[in-house]
This record gives structure tokens, C-alpha cells and sequence, in this order.
């Protein structure tokens, strides 16, 4: 707290951009994107007004919880080369008014969707702030390495809302897509904690390659990785995907799983890098030799998640028929 | 001399700029309560029994 204190001591006047990036929003557009195609793969006529309003709600949402984690994560955020830039740990803005912040943009966005759109969205969407505000930043993210796997379950909500927000309901198919992003995270966070670890022992943040060392790491992105692919081939045997989603989820599950496998075969996360020493300024996502096979397996992360989740929303967007396999 | 309890150019710059986002802000607020009441309300009106 007494670096946080020192930071914030800077006398650079705040500017309403670094209110706007306390949002995060790099996190809010991906929210926005799955928020989306649940509200389209649920096929209901919503007004298109309250459709849009139902997905401001949610980025708004999303940002105030954005908002509250840098509020409170300011301490570990100073510490780390990824995060010391943000606006608290900077000492651009003070950590009570990006609290203050949070709190009123949640209670606008969760209110606005209940009266605007329906409450069970607004319910969802409430449960989705506070799991990520207080579940996952203020409990879980400093007190185990499982903090992802189940803090994971805020980032896979979005598509579930946005569903609930067009049907008044959330079916099995709504937490089919919740399903994909929450086992997909694993594996994606951890390739990339491969790489930054240092960052988090830094920290103090028990991150699984600080915790439990690279290897277990390394097989457990493969286990995840084994376990993601049928939960993304699923949607096409539950009516919610076509031909072309099946497509993209088998041939870029075969990818993701071969990367996965080279992943686990490498020794990525083995070998210090002098870039992460605490005055190092090189790009964070540049890539070392050994954390290659990591480095790869997380780009390909973030592509087939957007593939999977832009060829649904284009084929129920184009009216395609689903396979209904089963 | 001057006086360090008045803001400086940059301050008050920034501060002008974060006022003017969150008159915005609210504008576009007011702006999206009436829209949603029009389209809620249009939908119950043209339900409604008569």
C-alpha cells in the first residue's frame, strides 16, 4: 500500500480517457461480441432498440467490473509489467473513484436492462458483476491457483445474458456457449501465464505455473484442451450450429489440439526471462524461444473462440438451418 | 509568485474534458430512458384492449 500511496502522489490531472480505460475496453468489445451472439442465437424477434440497450447494459456491466478489479488489484497491478500502466497503479486516477465508478455503472447497467429488457438478464447480469468483482478479484485471484478455472465463469457468462435478454429464459443451449468460453479459459490463460509467470510471483499472485511449475502446467492446458473440443462440436448436435459451424469447431479443434499437444511436449515456462526483470520495457508478448509452442497455442486460443462464436451469430444471422445431429 | 492553490492549465483542461464527457454521458442516458419508454410504451398501446 505504501508504493500504491507513492504512485498516487503523481500530480498528472486525470483525463476522462483514463476513466474510460479503467472499463478495460479491450474486454468489454469481446463481451460485447459473445454478448451478441447469444442474443441472436436465441431466434426471437427482440425490438432492435432493446436489443441494443440489452447490450450497452452488458459492455457497461462489464466495465464497471473492469473498474472495481482496478480498484481493488491496484496494489498487484503496481507490481507487474503487464498492468503497472493502468490508470490507479499510475496514479492517473484515485483508487476511491474508480470504486465509485464500478459501483454506479453496475446498479445503471443491472437497473436499465431490468426495466428496459427483463430481469432475468438483469439477474445475470448482476450474479456476473459481483462474481467477478468480489468472487474472483477480492477471493479466489490471490488465494489459488484454481482462481481462473472458476473465476473463468464471469468471462463465459456474457452469451448466457444477452440469450436471456432476447428469450426471458436461459436454455441448455444459452449455457452450452457459457460452457465453451468457461472450459476454453484454462488453457488460454494458462498458455499465456506460461510466458508471464514471473509477472505473478512478482506479484504474489498464485498463478498455476508459480504454484505447481510449468510441467503440471503444460498438462494441464492439455487436459483442458481435450476436454474443450467437444463442448465446441456440441452446439451442432443440439440445434444451435450448421454445417459450417461444424466445420470450423472440427478442423480448428484438431489445430488447437495439436498445438496443445506441442504445448505439453515443449518446456515452455521452463527458463527465466531477463526481459521480466522488474526495469525491463520489452514487449510483453514478445516471444522467447522455449515459450514459442505457449505463445502459439494462445493466439490460436483467442482465433478459434472468435471463429466459433462469429460463425454462429453469421449462420443464425443468415437463417441457416441447424444440423440437430442428435 | 504564484498561487499554488489555482489549477493549471493542464488541469483545468483535463478537467473540462471529463466534464464534458460526463455531460455526454448523462445526455445520452436521458436520451436512451425516452427511446425505451417509446418503444416499451408504443408496444403496450398498440396491445392494449379496447
Amino acid at each position: 500500500m505504501a508504493m500504491l500511496e507513492a504512485l498516487n502522489t503523481s500530480k498528472a490531472p486525470a483525463r476522462w480517457q483514463d476513466f474510460l480505460q479503467l472499463l478495460k475496453p479491450r474486454v468489454m468489445s469481446l463481451v460485447v461480441f459473445t454478448a451478441l451472439t447469444g442474443l441472436v442465437c436465441a431466434d426471437r424477434n427482440i425490438h432492435p432498440v432493446l436489443g441494443a440497450v440489452a447490450i450497452l447494459c452488458i459492455a457497461v456491466g462489464a466495465g464497471a467490473s473492469g473498474a472495481l478489479n482496478m480498484w481493488w488489484d491496484a496494489d498487484i497491478d503496481a507490481k507487474m509489467r503487464r498492468t503497472r500502466g493502468r490508470p490507479v497503479p499510475a496514479g492517473k486516477v484515485q483508487g476511491s473513484d474508480a470504486a465509485a465508478l464500478g459501483v454506479v455503472l453496475s446498479l445503471f447497467s443491472v437497473m436499465l436492462m431490468g426495466m428496459a429488457v427483463n430481469w432475468v438478464a438483469a439477474g445475470l447480469l448482476a450474479f456476473t458483476i459481483l462474481f467477478y468483482a468480489v468472487v474472483y478479484t477480492m477471493w479466489l485471484k490471490r488465494w489459488t491457483a484454481q482462481n481462473i478455472v472458476i473465476g473463468g465463469l464471469a468471462g463465459a457468462l456474457p452469451p448466457v445474458i444477452g440469450w436471456a435478454a432476447a428469450d426471458g429464459a436461459a436454455p441448455l443451449n444459452a449455457w452450452l456457449l457459457c460452457a465453451i468460453i468457461f472450459v476454453w479459459t484454462p488453457s488460454h490463460f494458462w498458455a499465456l501465464s506460461l510466458y508471464t509467470s514471473e509477472d505473478y510471483a512478482r506479484a504474489g499472485v498464485p498463478m498455476m505455473p508459480v504454484v505447481r511449475g510449468a510441467a503440471s502446467t503444460r498438462r494441464q492446458v492439455w487436459i483442458y484442451s481435450v476436454l474443450l473440443i467437444p463442448f465446441c462440436i456440441a452446439p451442432a448436435f443440439t440445434g444451435l450450429g450448421s454445417v459450417a459451424y461444424l466445420a470450423v469447431a472440427g478442423l480448428g479443434g484438431a489445430v488447437y489440439l495439436l498445438l496443445a499437444w506441442r504445448l505439453f511436449r515443449s518446456k515452455a515456462g521452463e527458463t527465466p526471462d531477463p526481459r521480466n526483470a522488474p526495469e525491463a520495457n520489452g514487449g510483453l508478448y514478445d516471444v522467447r524461444a522455449g515459450a514459442r509452442d505457449a505463445r502459439n497455442l494462445f493466439a490460436f486460443s483467442i482465433l478459434y473462440l472468435a471463429l466459433l462464436f462469429a460463425t454462429l451469430l453469421g449462420e443464425h444471422l443468415a437463417g441457416l438451418k441447424p444440423l440437430e445431429l442428435l | 509568485m504564484s498561487d499554488p492553490s489555482r489549477e493549471s492549465d493542464a488541469e483545468a483542461k483535463a478537467r473540462r474534458g471529463r466534464n464534458i464527457a460526463l455531460a455526454l454521458g448523462l445526455l445520452l442516458f436521458v436520451v436512451l430512458i425516452f427511446v425505451v419508454t417509446i418503444v416499451r410504451l408504443g408496444g403496450n398501446v398498440a396491445e392494449r384492449p379496447f
